[in-house]
């Protein structure tokens, strides 16, 4: 790349808000600063204040005082054991020195005092979650984390409430309930606050639950609006502001006219997962789950709005595009994963974008303001798709990898895609998106599905094992702007936890047998690893303690869907357990243990 | 308590003087109940091992529907049919933990597994009494137990008419998927 294109294409990485006046200062300044500006209205503070690090969820962190240079000598500064044996799938969070955990179910809220030796504990909160609610989480009783607002910690439990928490005193301020587990649903997303709301998606995909995304006042707990998924356009908050870019996602009442009679109602399309927010475009990014039952036959239609993204108002919860990558699901693709804002230089163009690895194996990097499909490339090995027309938006599938009642075999990816929810994390300095993810594939069996509220409603046998190569995952340097790889490290088992990326370029990312890497982040070189107690399905995330030294935080604890068969004790004679995931995992009781532990690291 | 009644009394109000007669009723306690009136329950499914005083005979809870090949197929049917494969998948274990095992959290008897089916547990497990008629309880008991060789081979199924999903069975080359 010629000296000018490279100052180009960086220069269309610089965020719009703060860098639009460094860009009319010099270039290079720009390119030093903008570390420090990346993240939209926030500058970064060396705290961690929401699971996904900014409203662009890039998870970088500006700190840069562990580099590619001095990684290797990390080492252990103190650990703190939840005494849990699920799977632990959050981020912790740092304010004013004070480091917050939600642990998974039964949702405990511990708050670490890192200005004292060890860090002791300051208080705990407990919120009585429901012990029954464990029964109606699909993959394990995860819980992914907290947001801080105004004084106090928002986080969701198990058991589809809220709670506000005064992060002070660890006195409860509100809970509120936002569905039941008697209709199967439950929520372990890390919620975040956007314009004083709280905005919270349900969990469910796997039981016939009907999607929805709320928003809470920060203040009272009140809910202020909730969009559903599927039904009415009224209901989903689809009005005369909703402009979506592909005719195919444009109609009247879609989430009614796209399924067989009624079965909307139980349709799935849960936002289970990720929130962005653009401050300067005031539009907010989700995804909705897969459409319900997995047996696609009892469902002929669209599915609107399942596989779904959602530009949204975060003041009224009004739709303003929508765009669904994957109509009438059949391979368990839920459209969930996080999306990473980012400015890039596409083809000589500053493009305000989006970055969404979807399940179904596709980087898809959108035009944010409109909903305009750029590129969407497989990052993993895809054999249902051929790839997106971009004129249209439509998915070109491939036929003979059609689900529904009958056997289909050799699907790629499998049901957990090729990314699931582990977040990836985007270096506005590389201008790369570091991919933790999967190479699996499936062998799909359709079944008659049974609505039964309360109950799973899957309607599948499933097995799955590793993709070509047989490795069965992968942490990829991705280049969003010319949407290819850059570099890639092959993992035994599937990527499983979230990635951090630093101004020091090095990346961070755990494997689920429980070795927590350091890579270097433009060569992909082996930094440094430590092997932690049990395997990590964690979120890294990276903080500026009292003592001014950088430090790097990481739960480990095995579970969640892919380690289900070590954290729920699953019996590997059958494949078919936890949908179908032990059959690609019977070796990983040979690799590690259950068992929750955050261990926190600095240079010597 | 009866000193206040006393007050009340006192006060002259015919609604105390109710409330005297109900609290004298509550201090008129027979505190040794006649063995006559009193159950001792011996014969509950037992969860533990442990019998305090030394062991005792109880009657053997037996499913109806032991070594009854019809019984134990409508019971992998129904399996099907209430979602129990949701949670178990096909005896694996998924959300609920796994039903091919020795270690049975709250007894692996035919009288525990029907009570667990009916009652539900505490940490995940609905209580489907009311919804599933006592024969397909049985039904489903007798299925399950057929999960972990406590059938009679020759009543029992040799496995599902579905997808093979026993890992041990199927011989896959490191990452040819097939």
């Amino acid at each position: 790349m010629r000296s000018s294109e490279r100052l180009r294409t960086l220069e269309g990485r610089l965020h719009a808000s703060c860098c639009r006046m460094l860009r009319t200062a010099s270039l290079i300044f720009g390119l030093v600063f903008c570390g420090m500006c990346q993240i939209q209205n926030q500058p970064d503070d060396g705290q961690w204040i929401m699971a996904a690090k900014n409203y662009s969820s890039t998870r970088f962190s500006t700190l840069d005082q562990i580099n590619s240079g001095n990684a290797a000598t990390l080492k252990l500064a103190w650990t703190f054991s939840t005494g849990l044996t699920k799977g632990h799938e959050a981020a912790p969070l740092i304010v004013n020195n004070t480091m917050y955990l939600v642990t998974p179910w039964p949702n405990l809220l511990y708050a670490l005092d890192l200005t004292k030796p060890g860090a002791p504990l300051k208080w705990k909160y407990t919120p009585h979650a429901s012990r029954s609610s464990q029964g109606t989480a699909c993959c394990d009783v995860v819980n992914r984390g907290a947001a801080y607002y105004n004084g106090r910690i928002y986080y969701n439990t198990l058991d589809v409430h809220t709670v506000a928490v005064d992060a002070n005193t660890g006195r409860e301020i509100w809970k509120t309930q936002l569905g039941s587990i008697d209709d199967g649903e439950s929520i372990t997303m890390a919620p975040i606050v956007v314009k004083g709301k709280v905005l919270v998606g349900n969990s469910g995909g796997e039981f016939g639950v009907r999607g929805w995304l709320a928003a809470l006042d920060a203040d009272t707990g009140k809910i202020v609006w909730r969009a559903y998924s599927t039904g009415p356009d009224k209901d989903v908050l689809i009005g005369p502001s909703f402009k979506p870019f592909y005719a195919a996602d444009r109609g009247k009442d879609l989430g009614v006219k796209s399924w067989p009679a009624d079965a909307w109602k139980i349709g799935g399309g849960s936002a289970w997962s990720w929130i962005s927010y653009d401050p300067d475009l005031d539009l907010i990014y989700y995804g909705t789950s897969n459409a319900g039952p997995w047996n696609a036959d009892q469902r002929p239609g669209d599915n609107k709005w399942t596989s779904t993204l959602f530009a949204r108002r975060p003041e009224t919860g009004e739709a303003i595009w929508a765009y669904q990558m994957n109509p009438h699901d059949e391979h368990d693709y839920d459209g969930v994963n996080e999306n990473v804002l980012a400015d890039l230089n596409i083809k000589g163009q500053a493009r305000k974008v989006l970055l969404h690895p979807d399940r179904n194996g596709r980087l898809y990097v959108i035009d944010r303001a409109t909903g305009e499909v750029l590129s969407a490339e497989a990052f993993a090995y895809v054999n249902t798709s051929t790839s997106v027309d971009l004129k249209t938006g439509h998915l070109n599938t491939v036929p003979a990898k059609s689900t529904g009642l009958k056997t289909v075999r050799d699907i790629c990816p499998a049901a957990p895609g090729g990314k699931d929810w582990q977040p990836s994390a985007f270096s506005p300095k590389t201008g790369w998106l570091y991919l933790p993810h999967n190479n699996l594939c499936m062998d799909f069996e359709g079944l008659q599905a049974n609505y039964i509220s309360g109950t799973p409603y899957v309607g599948a046998n499933v097995r799955m094992y590793a993709g070509p190569g047989g490795n069965r995952g992968e942490f990829t340097a991705w280049d969003p702007a010319n949407a290819r790889a850059v570099w890639s490290v092959k993992e035994t088992f599937p990527a499983w936890s979230g990635a951090l990326v630093t101004a020091g370029d090095v990346v961070f990312y755990g494997t689920m047998d429980g070795w927590f890497k350091a890579l270097d982040a433009r060569t992909g070189k082996l930094l440094w690893q430590f092997k932690t107690g049990s395997g990590i399905v964690g979120q890294p995330v990276s903080y500026r303690g009292p003592d001014n030294k950088q430090y790097i935080a990481i739960f480990a604890g095995v579970g969640g869907w892919s380690g289900a068969v070590v954290s729920g004790g699953l019996n590997t004679q059958d494949g078919s357990a936890a949908l179908g995931f032990v059959n690609a995992m019977t070796d990983l009781p040979q690799h590690t243990n259950t068992g929750g532990t955050l261990y926190v690291f600095s240079l010597p | 308590m009866f000193f206040r009644s006393r007050n009340l009394l006192l006060a002259g109000s015919g609604a105390a003087f109710v409330s005297l007669l109900a609290g004298c009723q509550r201090e008129k306690q027979e505190l040794r109940p006649r063995p006559a009136q009193v159950a001792v329950y011996g014969d509950a499914a037992r969860e533990s091992e442990i019998q305090p005083g030394g062991p005792q005979t109880q009657a053997a809870v037996n499913n109806p529907f032991y070594s009854n090949a019809l019984a134990i197929s409508e019971g992998q049917r129904l399996f099907s049919w209430y979602n129990c494969s949701g949670c178990h998948a096909n005896g694996g274990g998924a959300i609920g933990p796994p039903l091919i095992k020795k270690d049975w959290i709250y007894g692996g008897e035919p009288a525990n597994l029907f009570d667990t089916i009916v009652k539900g547990r505490p940490n995940g497990m609905p209580a489907w009494g009311g919804r599933i008629p006592e024969y397909q309880v049985w039904q489903l008991v007798a299925y399950i137990r057929s999960l972990n060789g406590e059938q009679p081979k020759s009543a029992t199924p040799e496995r599902q008419d579905h997808i093979e999903t026993n890992p041990e069975t199927l011989h896959f080359e490191e990452g040819a998927n097939r």
